[in-house]
């Protein structure tokens, strides 16, 4: 599958295309394939999103999980300071990211 | 430390309205994100893996006490309480919204800082020695000259759309602490044989892709004109510095490509030229900003025995002290690699306390040094014990200077979007691993330095050893490099072989320092070693 | 095109700007056009004839045309000097330092902002092309 990402304009904040809006948890991503351009160019053009760009995933136990592991760390926030990552409880994350 | 007159202080207030003036129109859709980036970048403020990222700068490393404290206050007001101090002498902050950009810069202006061409194609911040002012071993303090160069570079209208970024570096001692030969230009001031002071010019010297030591292009420009031999060789790289190839832009590159006498052919044409056009400062400037430089009140005949009946503190003192040209008194580091810890990672606790032990220790002045630890430049033996017992109860008193523990490392793939591999837990598996093989002491002097990408921000090619992050497929591998060194001795490391995966980088490490071990002769450094004995020794034993 | 800026009290020049190797081939050209790759000393043993020099900025970031400003005005170069092409309103002050006069953006500045540009600074670090006095000037008189 693919996935849009991108930050928000004003906090910076990492997003991600869910359908309709853009989410902070990549778990609420969407399937884009086909469409990434156009949503990226559009919602970039309304500063709803900045800089977004495409990127692959995989489906996995129903969530997608970003192909690269860049793109994981990415998605959850530094390995190195679980306190600072949108998931500072979860202790299995390290396995999701890396 | 120089402080800002009306006019600095009328320069950084009216940046921080034109950033604000830019955020605004960015934000309301009147400058695309292609138009913005140049000119936040140009504010230090990268869109970066987690958020948008700000670099302040700390001008040739040097800052006080009130400073740091707001420092600190940025940390906890607009961030996450703490910050990263750089390979460059700055600091970097990792979760900035671009709303609170202005105000932050704002805060910044109140103390005299600024996070102006922190990033960009222009003139980033000038770097120097971190033991200026101290240490016995310079001719004069660089650090006037480096300001003078900081005023010059700042807002400069022919130089601000570089093919490229340019770092400058300031020493003015043989014994070179700045790397500056691995800078766009370095320059050491030095004394010539009838007792004048000028500038030796190194131009074209750079880590990343293709790491190059800089030749010396002048060795001796009258300090009078420095201004004006800078701005000749600026002048020739905007001209025909490469910009078709992002990879192939940097000022290095052109001296290869042109050859250093060609491009010292040119700079000395233009340079001719310029010295008709008035861009030099008057002297009485530059005695102006030395003035600001003058050794502090050292106490005359303060005492110089230290208690060493504490053997914790013995050993700190021996490794984290540095000696001061005035009796009584040393440089003292400040370790910001506590073991297993975030190399160059600071709470804002943390330089709260730095601040004030620096106020009440160092005469107000701490110091950043690129390998990411802290400098108290001026402190009394007397002081040492209650300073380091202070440190020590906040975790920043690692007695570990140049030693195997005190890795230098970039962010890596845990916050930058560059990286290829993560370099934190690299550096910190590195140092456990040695904490726990109590070897860190005995290896003695071994500067180990990590960059998670090609693009080097943790300077590996000047590595005794340095680790390389790769991408493999998507999965993080790292190089291993030998022999590099950043000193006057200036090497670039050496690969020495096939990537190993994180486990097999700290299992490497380990074994080239038991080949170190074994090999070693005359309380050599790693570095003599590796360079007495050659790179098969720890071939064989890395791969067998 | 959007609209040209001019800070001349002269009238414009109409003559069409030729590429520097024509202009220098030319005797009679008044106008030159200088790409960022073209050698700006080539026009110096032409100054006098010149009236105008427009300086194309095929992209904002390729900083070459404020070299070959300020090297004109070094030389005695003093008709029109116009920054043309990519131009954007952030770029206005330094421009001017650099010796332009004359400003031909690809797209049309809002004119509130111009006078924000130019206003921007209060002072100055260095000498330039302009006639604006550094800081350091000041703190020497």
């Amino acid at each position: 599958m693919r996935l849009l990402t991108g930050n928000d304009l004003k906090t910076g904040a990492v997003t991600w295309w869910t359908g309709s809006d853009w989410s902070i948890h990549v778990e609420d991503a969407a399937d884009v394939a086909g469409s990434e351009d156009e949503i990226a160019r559009r919602e970039e053009a309304a500063r709803r999103v900045n800089s977004p760009y495409a990127v692959d995933a995989e489906l996995q136990d129903g969530s997608p999980r970003p192909s690269h592991i860049k793109e994981r760390v990415r998605a959850l926030g530094p390995t190195v300071r679980p306190d600072l990552t949108l998931k500072p409880a979860d202790p299995e994350i390290g396995n999701w990211v890396i | 430390m120089y402080k800002y007159d009306q006019y600095d202080q009328a320069m950084v207030d009216a940046r921080v309205e034109e950033f604000r003036d830019q955020a605004r129109r960015r934000l309301e859709g009147k400058l695309t994100e292609d138009q913005f980036k140049p000119l936040r970048l140009m504010n230090g403020l990268y869109l970066q893996l987690h958020a948008y990222m700000l670099r302040v700068a700390i001008p040739y490393g040097t800052l006080n006490s009130q400073q740091m404290h707001a420092l600190a206050d940025i940390a906890d007001k607009y961030d996450r309480g703490y910050g990263h101090f750089t390979t460059r002498q700055n600091i970097q902050y990792n979760w900035i919204k671009l709303e609170d950009a202005g105000d932050i810069l704002a805060d910044l202006a109140k103390v005299e800082m600024h996070a102006i061409q922190t990033s960009g194609n222009c003139i980033r911040n000038i770097s120097s020695d971190h033991f200026a002012g101290a240490t016995a071993d310079e001719v004069v303090d660089p650090r006037p000259y480096a300001e003078l160069l900081r005023q010059w570079s700042s807002f400069h209208p022919e130089f601000s759309y570089l093919p490229r970024k340019f770092k400058i570096a300031v020493i003015a001692s043989d014994t070179d602490r700045a790397a500056m030969r691995l800078h766009d230009i370095g320059i050491q001031i030095v004394e010539n044989d009838a007792g004048e002071l000028g500038a030796a010019f190194y131009v074209g010297g750079g880590m990343g892709r293709t790491p190059m030591i800089a030749p010396c292009i002048n060795p001796f420009v009258p300090l009078d004109r420095l201004v004006t031999y800078a701005e000749a060789c600026l002048r020739v790289y905007n001209r025909y510095g490469r910009r078709d190839n992002k990879y192939k832009a940097r000022i290095k590159i052109l001296v290869h490509e042109m050859g250093a006498e060609e491009y010292t052919r040119q700079v000395e044409a233009e340079y001719a030229h310029l010295l008709e056009e008035g861009v030099e400062p008057p002297f009485a400037e530059l005695e102006r900003i030395r003035a600001y430089f003058e050794d502090p009140l050292f106490e005359a005949g303060a005492g110089d025995e230290i208690d060493r009946s504490d053997p914790d503190f013995a050993v700190w003192v021996d490794r984290n002290t540095v000696a001061h040209k005035e009796t009584g008194y040393v440089s003292a580091v400040i370790s910001l690699k506590p073991v297993g810890g975030i190399p160059g990672d600071a709470t804002a606790e943390q330089m709260r306390l730095m601040a004030d032990l620096a106020k009440d220790y160092s005469f107000d002045e701490l110091r950043v040094m690129h390998t990411q630890n802290i400098v108290l430049p001026h402190v009394r033996k007397a002081d040492l014990h209650a300073l380091w017992t202070a440190l020590d109860e906040a975790g920043l008193g690692s007695p570990n200077l140049d030693t195997v523990e005190d890795i230098i490392a970039c962010p890596g793939l845990d916050y930058c979007s560059l990286a290829n591999a993560r370099s934190i837990p690299i550096a910190q598996r590195i140092s456990e691993r040695f904490a726990a093989n109590g070897k860190t002491g005995t290896l003695g002097e071994l500067k180990l330095k990590i960059s998670g990408c090609i693009n080097a921000c943790g300077h590996h090619h000047a590595g005794h050893i340095g680790i390389l992050g790769v991408d493999r497929k998507g999965v993080e591998n790292y190089q291993l490099l030998l022999g590099g060194s950043e000193a006057q001795d200036a090497s670039l490391a050496n690969i020495t072989g096939p990537v190993f995966s994180e486990d097999g980088i700290v299992d490497a490490v380990e074994t080239v320092t038991t080949v170190f071990e074994r090999e070693r002769q005359d309380g050599e450094r790693f570095l003599d070693t590796y360079r007495r004995i050659g790179m098969n020794p720890f071939k064989e034993a890395l791969y067998g | 095109m959007a609209e040209t800026l001019r800070y001349r009290d002269d009238q414009p020049v109409d003559h069409p700007a030729v590429t520097v190797d024509a202009f220098v081939d030319q005797s009679n050209a008044q106008a030159v056009r200088i790409e960022p790759g073209d050698d700006t000393r080539e026009l110096l043993p032409h100054l006098q004839r010149l009236a105008l020099v427009e300086v194309n900025f095929p992209a904002f970031g390729d900083g070459r045309g404020y070299s070959s400003a300020r090297m004109l005005r070094e030389a005695g170069y003093e008709g029109e000097l116009r920054a043309v092409g990519d131009v954007l309103v952030d770029q206005l002050a330094y421009m001017r330092r650099c010796g332009f006069d004359a400003f031909e953006p690809d797209q049309q500045f809002d004119m509130d902002d111009v006078k924000a540009a130019f206003e921007r600074w209060p002072e100055v670090y260095q000498n330039a092309a302009d006639d604006r006095t550094p800081i350091w000037t000041k703190r020497h008189p």
